[in-house]
């Protein structure tokens, strides 16, 4: 039977973009999704260990973490906020229009979708320009007013640059995928038949999303009160 | 074993995965399973004789009570590489990526992996992250022990921290590229009627390992970015001179190292169930508790990471509390041994090589469980804390345990792997010379680190010379044990005589495809309509 077949797409001459150890579309999807999934569950993990380290040094300095969380802009992070929510958005139609073979939508909603990311780096871009510029990166330089909280404010900014950074990583990678998308979108590979790899993308992007979910109210919003 | 002289070679030739094309190219390039678990048999030899090197020579430094073969801070080099080897370049990819790779496809009935790229791509990240680590041996070596305890790691050390924790880091994704694998294939791949209580107790050990690659890696890895992030920036995350935890780094580290333990330990077990039932010729005792042992010990190896951290500071009640779960454990593996113990009784058993690594791993992994009981308990393990007792443990549990059933495998499905038969003679001598050589070895580190001899130094009171003189006589023979077979396995490549499809009479599916089998592993798609150990007493003749 398949010992002719070829490595690589359509080996049976059956469905496109079938490879050739699955017996069906259905089974190369079922495949794919569940590996996207796992993939997300060690995503999980691996940011697990930064909210763990920055759950417990917010607990040993409470009050000086939510002093250093008002040196944040809350209106650029409510804006990358909303930015990023619209891009989950267009991200969603994406799929649909992949599911339902529109390619003009699917094109369109791509790079509305990668416009949103590449907004939310800009602006991720002109808040840490800002807190350089005001001596707030971890390190020799840094300088805090409050000299008792040096140290805790600090750690916060550690964080800050360590889970917003790995954030940003991950939003770098999400656009190349993207822009993967889209050439092959361009190419018309995907059908309503085949599309998996538009739909694991979108999942991809939107548990970016969600991390940044997590991050906005720790990072910007836990000492909104004391203003 | 027949003593015919030119017996005619049956069925020479024919398109199998190891003819099917030449060139370095069709095997770097390869998706095909079989043969990147052949690249991974390659890599992970000779990683396991390189840290094998590092161990002689710790060895031959403690032969004598005064440091004189190498100085202190060689010496602290020397045992970190032999951990930082055997356990990030040997027993975690040793038994999945070798014989995993090569037989989670065919034992459910699949043309390969659901990702044979990602495969491919698992080999390539875990060389990268090899070289990185080769670099750092090369340079000069690290001298933080594996567990890489900050502050020591990010603020103190003067040695090649960064290139090995990169080399750990990336090669982690190795480990959770497989696991995802392995996870997405048996749920997706098996064949018509392979239900999930039809599949071979190798594969349910399997799938319980790769949750905990896939879940425990990720933290390491993490854990690791962190140290780097420390080390390099300035950062304070773990170093109390900047504000930071040291605690939390060994919380992390252990979140994932004590999980590894059974990364390296569940893949043995399950090679274990399989050599029990063929070579007793019996189902296995307890199908389900053999099976949901596996993901027992994988969800409570989660949960005991603090019993590494009794004396480290963290509370009494956490200690406590780890104390009573790292006992759960137990539970478990005891059923395991139980099992197959039970699977024995009765049985007809024939002691053919990989059945005497069975027997080995049986006695050896239940000295080592139990000895785990003692250091699981609050007040010994203040006792024997960071002395040998710890020391010969975990390499009753690695060595004995993992190793032996890693051995008993290659030797199980070496007819299946190369189409060839290994010398059975010479195969029964090595095991029997492993079995001495292991014992000699660390048996008396027990008696040392119960009178006090604590880990890490290259120099200690001369009471303690015989004890070390037996060890390390040991170890020469335990080496030996393992150079054997490296020799007749690669000799019997060329010039063993060629296996029949199934020389044991085994009732895998992986049996039923010709040795060696073909790329797409089956020549007809497998349709099971039976569960995985239906053996009978009267069918007993092997082959050979």
């Amino acid at each position: 039977m398949a010992s002719a077949a070829a490595p690589g797409s359509a080996a049976h001459g059956a469905a496109p973009g079938l490879q050739h150890q699955f017996e069906s579309a259905g089974q190369q999807r079922e495949a794919s999704a569940l590996g996207m999934w796992v993939f997300l569950v060690t995503e999980i993990l691996f940011f697990g260990g930064l909210f763990l380290a920055y759950t417990i040094y917010r607990w040993q300095n409470a009050r000086a973490f939510a002093h250093a969380s008002l040196h944040m802009d809350i209106a650029l992070g409510t804006a990358n906020t909303a930015v990023l929510i619209c891009s989950s958005l267009t991200m969603a139609m994406a799929v649909h229009s992949a599911a339902t073979g529109r390619r003009k939508l699917l094109i369109g909603f791509l790079v509305a979708t990668m416009l949103l990311g590449g907004a939310f780096l800009g602006i991720k871009a002109i808040e840490y320009t800002d807190h350089i510029h005001h001596h707030l990166f971890p390190g020799p330089g840094f300088h805090y007013p409050v000299p008792a909280d040096a140290r805790a404010a600090e750690m916060f900014f550690s964080l800050y640059f360590g889970m917003t950074g790995l954030h940003a990583l991950h939003m770098v990678v999400g656009l190349g995928i993207l822009t993967t998308l889209l050439v092959l979108a361009r190419r018309g590979r995907f059908t309503p038949e085949y599309h998996t790899p538009v739909e694991i993308s979108g999942l991809y992007w939107h548990f970016v999303d969600i991390v940044w979910i997590f991050l906005f109210p720790l990072l910007y919003l836990i000492g909104r009160h004391l203003k | 074993m027949s003593a015919v002289v030119r017996e005619p070679e049956p069925q020479e030739p024919r398109r199998n995965y190891l003819n099917s094309s030449y060139g370095i190219r069709s095997w770097l390039l390869t998706k095909d399973h079989k043969r990147i678990a052949l690249l991974y048999l390659v890599s992970v030899t000779f990683f396991f004789f390189l840290g094998g090197l590092f161990a002689l020579l710790i060895r031959l430094e403690l032969l004598t009570p005064a440091g004189d073969l190498v100085q202190a801070e060689t010496y602290n080099k020397l045992f970190t590489m032999h951990g930082v080897t055997m356990i990030f370049f040997f027993l975690i990819p040793s038994i999945p990526a070798v014989l995993g790779n090569f037989l989670i496809p065919m034992m459910i009935g699949a043309r390969d992996l659901a990702f044979p790229r990602l495969n491919l791509l698992s080999w390539y990240v875990y060389v990268v992250g090899a070289l990185f680590t080769l670099w750092a041996v090369v340079h000069g070596g690290v001298d933080t022990g594996w567990t890489f305890y900050t502050p020591y790691s990010t603020a103190s050390s003067n040695a090649h921290v960064i290139a090995t924790a990169v080399g750990i880091f990336i090669t982690g994704f190795s480990s959770i590229l497989t696991g995802l694998n392995f996870i997405v294939t048996i749920h997706t791949m098996r064949a018509p009627g392979m239900t999930w209580f039809r599949l071979p107790l190798f594969v349910w050990s399997h799938y319980a390992t790769s949750l905990i690659m896939v879940l425990g890696t990720p933290v390491l890895a993490v854990t690791i970015l962190m140290v780097f992030i420390e080390r390099v920036l300035h950062l304070g995350i773990f170093d109390p001179a900047l504000g930071g935890d040291p605690i939390l780094f060994q919380h992390l580290f252990w979140f994932y190292s004590h999980p590894a333990v059974y990364i390296m330990v569940l893949p043995a077990m399950g090679v274990i169930s399989e050599l029990v039932t063929t070579f007793s010729r019996k189902n296995i005792f307890g199908y389900k508790f053999v099976a949901f042992a596996s993901i027992g010990i994988a969800v409570l190896g989660f949960l005991v990471w603090g019993h590494h951290m009794f004396v480290s500071g963290q509370s009494v009640y956490a200690g406590l509390i780890f104390s009573v779960l790292s006992f759960l454990v137990a539970v478990p593996s005891a059923v395991k041994v139980f099992n197959w113990t039970a699977t024995m009784y009765k049985g007809s058993i024939s002691y053919r090589t990989p059945m005497l690594y069975a027997f080995g791993f049986i006695g050896l992994f239940t000295i080592g469980g139990l000895t785990g009981l003692f250091l699981a308990t609050l007040g010994v393990d203040v006792h024997v804390h960071d002395t040998y007792f710890i020391i010969a443990h975990f390499h009753y549990i690695m060595v004995g345990g993992a190793i032996m059933g890693y051995l008993g495998g290659i030797h199980y499905w070496w007819p299946k792997i190369s189409g060839k038969m290994y010398p059975e003679a010479w195969a029964r001598f090595a095991a029997l010379v492993v079995f001495v050589g292991f014992h000699l070895t660390f048996f008396p580190q027990f008696i040392l680190g119960y009178l006090g001899m604590p880990r890490r130094y290259h120099a200690y009171p001369p009471e303690f010379q015989v004890l070390n003189v037996m060890s390390t006589a040991g170890a020469s023979i335990l080496g030996l044990g393992y150079i054997i077979p490296m020799i007749y396995l690669v000799w019997s490549m060329r010039y063993g005589r060629n296996a029949p499809p199934n020389p044991w009479g085994s009732t895998g599916l992986e049996w039923k495809s010709s040795s060696p089998p073909p790329t797409d592993n089956f020549e007809e798609p497998p349709v099971v309509t039976e569960d995985p150990y239906t053996y009978s007493h009267e069918e007993v003749e092997t082959f050979g």
